[in-house]
């Protein structure tokens, strides 16, 4: 009766299948990719208009500004939220685009390694400042 | 590779130029620029917790005639990134596939991007928060 490997799975094939796509991996990427957008437009205002307030702001003032509770949590919330979105875009230019397959997974994994890694950068350097560290 | 000999679908330079068409493709190089300019504004804010020798020299370089012209790129991707993105969430509610109102939202994103770019760069050679 059933065709799979995991003959005690109780569950009915089409359980495990449904939701999930060719990809085995359901809408996530695209879902995700509307989320981080939806919370960009709202963080990107307000970064552009963060920035513009501060305008050739010495040292620091620029400190002070980013020490700011508000403005601490939203540049963390706002870099961590670019370079995901970032990371998701980047990764469909690249499905898209490259196709020598070891040179599409070597750039899919090194753009995430790079945005994983500049996403933490922002964070510590934003805490840096906020503690006063 | 992919295997070529294959009968292809036309590609770009086969279709006659229309604004939906230019929208796609912008939407997607100014997010490959956003994401560079990602690392500048990293940059910047290490360049901030490094101390202020690292924040002048920030400063320095992006104020100079290059950074200011990057700048500037980076400000209109930033707008039209922002408009085009609205206009295809909005799609993606389902909303706007009309032929007219399709071609009409794009002109709205590259119209309302331009205005943006040059409503900032105004109040920035204006003199900003002085």
């Amino acid at each position: 009766m059933s065709a799979n490997a995991n003959s005690k799975d109780l569950r009915n094939p089409l359980k495990r299948a449904r939701g999930l796509g060719s990809a085995q991996s359901g809408v996530g990427h695209w879902w995700t990719q509307r989320l981080t957008a939806a919370g960009l437009i709202f963080l990107g205002i307000w970064f552009v208009a963060f920035v513009l307030c501060s305008l050739h702001a010495d040292y620091a003032t620029a400190r002070a500004a980013v020490a700011r509770p508000w403005n601490a949590l939203l540049l963390i919330a706002f870099t961590v939220t670019a370079f995901w979105h970032a990371v998701l875009g980047l990764q469909v230019v690249l499905e898209d685009y490259v196709h020598t397959r070891w040179l599409e997974v070597v750039s899919l994994v090194l753009i995430k390694f790079v945005a994983v890694l500049g996403a933490l950068a922002c964070v510590l350097a934003v805490v840096r400042v906020a503690l006063g560290v | 590779m992919a295997d070529t000999r294959r009968p292809l679908s036309p590609h770009l330079q086969i279709y006659k130029w229309q604004v939906q068409m230019v929208t796609s493709i912008v939407h997607r190089a100014t997010g490959i620029a956003l994401a560079v300019g990602t690392l500048l504004i990293m940059w910047g804010l290490l360049a901030l917790a490094g101390g202020e020798a690292s924040y002048n020299q920030f400063k320095t370089c992006i104020g100079s005639p290059i950074g200011l012209v990057l700048l500037f790129g980076w400000s209109w991707a930033l707008f039209f990134h922002l408009c085009n993105g609205i206009r295809h969430l909005v799609q993606d509610a389902g909303a706007g596939y009309a032929i007219a109102q399709f071609v009409r939202s794009s002109w709205l994103s590259v119209i309302g991007s331009l205005v943006l770019t040059v409503l900032v760069w105004a109040y920035v050679l204006a003199g900003g928060a002085a």
